[in-house]
């Protein structure tokens, strides 16, 4: 099995724009990483770092202003850019689904529960009306929904934001696909509800054995659950690595910002230090790094080039000058 | 600690070709150049934001044209006009019996022999005359007056009643909200066509023995009872609009906040509820005034509209329909006008509401 | 659901009542009563109307008097041709009834059809060429257009004939009721399915797979229907106010025909009768209205 192979899915060089009236917002510049089956990553970034943008472009449900302009996107070594609408659709919702952040209008409101289930199932197996009913049943049982089968005839308006979170996440894995795309999963939910979607989720991977990845703006929610973790910003990749190395290594300096922010249960007497101004406008990027407005150790450098992604360490990747800098120091010293 | 940090400089230097940089890129860029890269978005106020939308709406803004110049010459001709809107047109001081049914820009033999005696130039037949003699552009002037005052009047008057009424409901909430709106509900489902209708027939009965003799006959029993009506119907929507949008914004976490730092009740109303439903309400006004056109002009065509010598669009039209064989100008011709009116009014509205509505952007 | 239509039928009877009440009782603010004309009557005349509505009771009795002969099918005799009302309107009714839903089928089948291409092309030439034609349908009165249809195809092109007994033409007639509200169903429906098409539950529906077809017929269209739904109570209200002037125009012996007819003549009888049968018409039309508005959207509850 060449390198390449192992991968089920891998994103090369993404380039997302929306074009709106007052010009084409660069979404996503340029971003890189593969993704193993089975494992889990987790995308962190602020609203607007280009992180949702990134899943959508791989599932091929942008709003109709978006268009990716440049880069791959391969499922099992298949550029799925390139394929025609009628196999994107058979490979949505089979092979990748998708769960949104909003459980309160990502289900349709006038149609029932189970007809939305039974709909799922039925666009990619040739299951009967009655086996689809079943499946579904199962499904919400497998989510841990109580009484099922009451609740496939009622409507979302009728049910709390965990459960409908739960019938996403029974709908999106009904076709048993290889890989979850969780876009804030948890974000509109109350936090005791978050821990129990977290959970279900990282049960049924165990069961089901897909790769996950999830998106998210809270460094906490990932933790625990990902293998491998990347940090955008303005649209591009900052760092990646593991969970250890991002929260007990961080290499670019909008991650330690970050870090910085974020109250720690092993650290609670340090001060919180928020990060100073503002995100950034995607339709005028800077010139140079795109964070360096907001870097309290912005160099000349930064601001007028792009930094390319170092290695810092075993399966530890960071786009920021100061690596360069201290590479710079080192060899001055010699 | 030393040590380790040591072996990562070495790990790092030997991926990087060092070599493109020079010492002054490592320097520490100053908050101003930092400030250069950080481009933000142009930032507008609510109003110039709105306007300049506005501004580029082709289609509203040739409406804002087309409704002046309709104003400007409902307003200045019948200062240049010579001629009367109810009365036959004389020459020299007699009637001039032979000027029926005069095709556009014609004269009559009476008014062309006027001509080549005294060498004057008589003002133009710009639409021609009626079959009572009277100049047709000059009805169609006045016709028009009237259908705009309607428009006019019934749209302030909706937004007078209507502004109050959702108001206090809006305001006051709780028990007197919850009658006030039952209120609103009931003459809602009312069939307000045939309301109008009803009341028109018998306010005419009644009214026209009342205002006799006084300057409102001028207006006419049918007009005065059009008024009525549209007060006593029209402002419901208005109503709940303005309702709607004051608990909307009054539940708006900024009012909240607004309040939690002990703003006034007063300065709340100005600077948060009021400029929030502004531009909502203006649209609504705007678009009331068509509506409010379209009922008069169908009233006079069912012949409950206002009454003779006073004459508007719809009228107009009415009267022409006897004989739209022969002369079908004077059918198109207030057609044309009313259908002009109005769809500026709605063009205008339309554009109105994309350029500051935002909640729609 | 059962408890939902109890609830509105009895709301529509409630209203029924007040819409009749308050008619009856502004068309006695006219003087001497809706059932007596200026014109000089007999002594033997007046009786029998006295008799026969009980003009000489209070007139809380006469309102349930009337009524209950109303309901009955005694409508009263018109002032001017001295006929029972209501077998004079039933004929007339009927072709009234196949105009109106004729231009109600038209105006809301058509007006759905044009507000998804507008949607789906939007910004393309047929959404620009709609937007053009339903932005004329929304600004010309019914009885302009009416006029200058005749005025057009009768008269000037000859293409139709004008209306008579013999040759029922009802193309024009229709056309001149059905483009307003038609116009206004197509924008109405284009708003309400870009609005639906902007919805995450229809990026739901992408990712689950589902052809583009579908998702525009079947999870936007559904949610886009709702206002739509809403619109079709006023919609019967237009056509039916709408009508009166259709039908004078093209001099079509239907009801409309007659009620300006009546309102010309004075013929308070026939104007109140008319408009308590018109006013439960749009009753029963926003009756169906909310039923429907409740099977199309399970979130609508009573209050």
């Amino acid at each position: 099995m060449s390198e390449e192979e192992k991968y089920i899915l891998q994103v090369k060089d993404l380039h997302t724009s929306f074009f709106t009236d007052n010009g084409e917002v660069q979404a996503v510049n340029g971003v890189n990483f593969n993704l193993k089956a089975g494992e889990t990553m987790g995308i962190v970034g602020e609203s607007g770092s280009g992180k949702s943008v990134t899943a959508y472009s791989i599932m091929q449900i942008l709003a109709e202003t978006g268009r990716v302009t440049q880069g791959e996107v391969l499922f099992n070594g298949e550029n799925i850019l390139k394929w025609p609408e009628k196999k994107l659709q058979k490979f949505r919702g089979e092979k990748i689904s998708i769960i949104f952040q909003d459980p309160m209008t990502s289900l349709n409101p006038v149609f029932s529960i189970g007809w939305q289930l039974i709909e799922a199932i039925r666009l990619h197996t040739n299951k009967t009306k009655k086996e689809a009913w079943d499946r579904a049943v199962e499904m919400l049982t497998l989510v841990g929904v109580n009484e099922p089968e009451a609740r496939m005839k009622q409507y979302p308006f009728e049910l709390s934001g965990g459960m409908r979170q739960r019938i996403m996440i029974a709908m999106s894995l009904c076709c048993e696909p290889d890989v979850l795309i969780a876009d804030e999963p948890t974000t509109a939910l109350d936090v005791t509800i978050q821990a129990q979607i977290l959970e279900l989720m990282k049960d049924l991977q165990k069961r089901l054995g897909m790769a996950i990845i999830i998106v998210t703006h809270d460094l906490g929610v990932i933790a625990s659950m990902c293998d491998e973790i990347m940090v955008m910003y303005g649209g591009r990749v900052c760092e990646r690595g593991s969970a250890d190395d991002i929260f007990y290594r961080p290499a670019h300096e909008y991650t330690k910002g970050l870090l910085r922010s974020i109250p720690r249960a092993d650290n609670m007497k340090e001060k919180l230090i928020p990060i100073g101004g503002t995100p950034i406008n995607m339709l005028n990027l800077p010139q140079g790094c795109a964070f360096c407005p907001r870097c309290a150790n912005a160099m000349e450098i930064c601001l007028r080039e792009k930094p390319d992604e170092i290695k810092v360490g075993e399966g530890h990747r960071a786009a920021c000058f100061m690596n360069v800098k201290e590479a710079f120091e080192e060899k001055e010293e010699a | 600690m030393a040590e380790e940090k040591l072996k990562k400089r070495a790990f790092l230097s030997s991926q990087i070709d060092l070599s493109k940089f020079n010492a002054k890129d490592f320097e520490k860029a100053t908050d101003e150049e930092k400030r250069q890269q950080d481009v933000m978005g142009e930032s507008t106020t609510f109003f110039k934001d709105g306007m300049r939308r506005l501004r580029k709406n082709p289609l509203a803004m040739a409406s804002i044209v087309v409704l002046i110049i309709i104003i400007a010459i409902a307003i200045v001709a019948p200062h240049i006009c010579p001629y009367s809107y109810s009365s036959i047109i004389t020459v020299d001081g007699r009637r001039d019996k032979g000027a029926t049914d005069l095709e556009p820009m014609q004269w009559s033999e009476l008014e062309a022999q006027y001509m080549e005696k005294t060498g004057k130039k008589l003002f133009p037949h710009i639409f021609g005359t009626d079959s009572m003699g009277r100049d047709y552009f000059i009805r169609v002037v006045y016709g028009t007056r009237v259908s705009l005052l309607v428009g006019i009047v019934a749209a302030v008057m909706v937004l007078i009643i209507g502004l109050i009424y959702g108001s206090i409901a809006g305001y006051f909430g709780g028990t007197v909200d919850l009658i006030m709106m039952r209120i609103v509900d009931v003459i809602y489902s009312l069939p307000d066509m045939l309301i109008i209708i009803l009341l028109s027939v018998v306010l005419q009965e009644r009214l026209t023995p009342l205002i006799k003799g006084t300057s409102l006959a001028k207006l006419g029993a049918n007009m005065i009872s059009m008024f009525i009506v549209f007060a006593l119907l029209y402002w419901v929507g208005m109503a709940r609009l303005v309702r709607g949008q004051i608990l909307q914004i009054k539940n708006n976490e900024y009012v909240l906040a607004a309040k939690s730092i002990g703003t006034p009740n007063g300065r709340i109303l100005r600077k948060h509820i009021i400029p929030n439903c502004l531009s909502i309400i203006i649209i609504t006004t705007a678009l009331q005034i068509p509506s409010a056109i379209f009922t008069e002009s169908y009233l006079s065509f069912i012949g409950l509209g206002v009454s003779l010598p006073l004459t508007s669009l719809g009228s107009l039209a009415n009267d022409a329909r006897a004989a739209m064989q022969t002369y079908p100008l004077r059918l198109v011709i207030p057609a044309v006008v009313i259908s002009l009116i109005v769809l500026a009014f709605n063009l205008l509205g339309d554009g109105l509401r994309d350029a500051f509505d935002t909640k729609l952007n | 659901m059962a408890k939902y239509i109890v609830k509105r039928l009895i709301m529509a009877v409630v209203a029924f009542i007040a819409v009749s009440a308050i008619t009856f009782f502004v068309m006695n603010l006219i003087p001497g009563g809706p059932f007596t004309s200026e014109k000089a009557m007999t002594k033997e005349v007046i009786a029998t109307l006295t008799k026969r509505y009980g003009l000489d009771k209070p007139i809380g009795v006469q309102y349930l008097n009337y009524m209950g002969n109303f309901l009955r099918g005694d409508w009263g005799v018109s002032l001017k041709t001295q006929r029972e009302i209501w077998p004079d309107l039933q004929s007339r009714f009927g072709v009234s009834a196949r105009l109106g839903l004729s231009a109600l089928a038209i105006a809301t089948v058509f007006g759905v059809i044009f507000g998804s291409i507008s949607a789906l092309t939007r910004n393309k030439w047929p959404d620009r060429l709609l937007v053009v034609l339903t932005t004329l349908g929304t600004a010309i009165p019914s009885f302009v257009l009416a006029t200058l249809l005749m005025l057009l195809f009768c008269m000037q092109l000859n293409l139709l004939p004008i209306w008579d007994v013999h040759h029922p033409n009802y193309i024009l007639p229709i056309i001149s009721l059905a483009v307003y509200p038609m116009a206004y169903i197509t924008r109405l429906t284009k708003t309400s399915m870009l609005d639906a098409l902007n919805q995450d539950y229809i990026t739901t529906a992408k990712a689950k797979g589902v052809p583009e077809s579908k998702i525009i017929f079947v999870h936007a269209l559904r949610n886009a229907l709702i206002p739509v739904v809403t619109y079709l109570g006023p919609e019967v209200a237009y056509i039916i106010t709408g009508s009166m002037v259709v039908e004078s125009i093209f001099t079509i012996p239907g009801m409309g025909t007659m009620f300006v007819q009546s309102i010309n003549d004075r013929d308070y009888p026939y104007i109140m009768a008319v408009t308590i049968f018109l006013a439960m018409l749009m009753i029963i039309a926003n009756l169906i209205t909310d039923i429907v508005y409740k099977i199309i959207d399970p979130r609508i509850t009573f209050d």
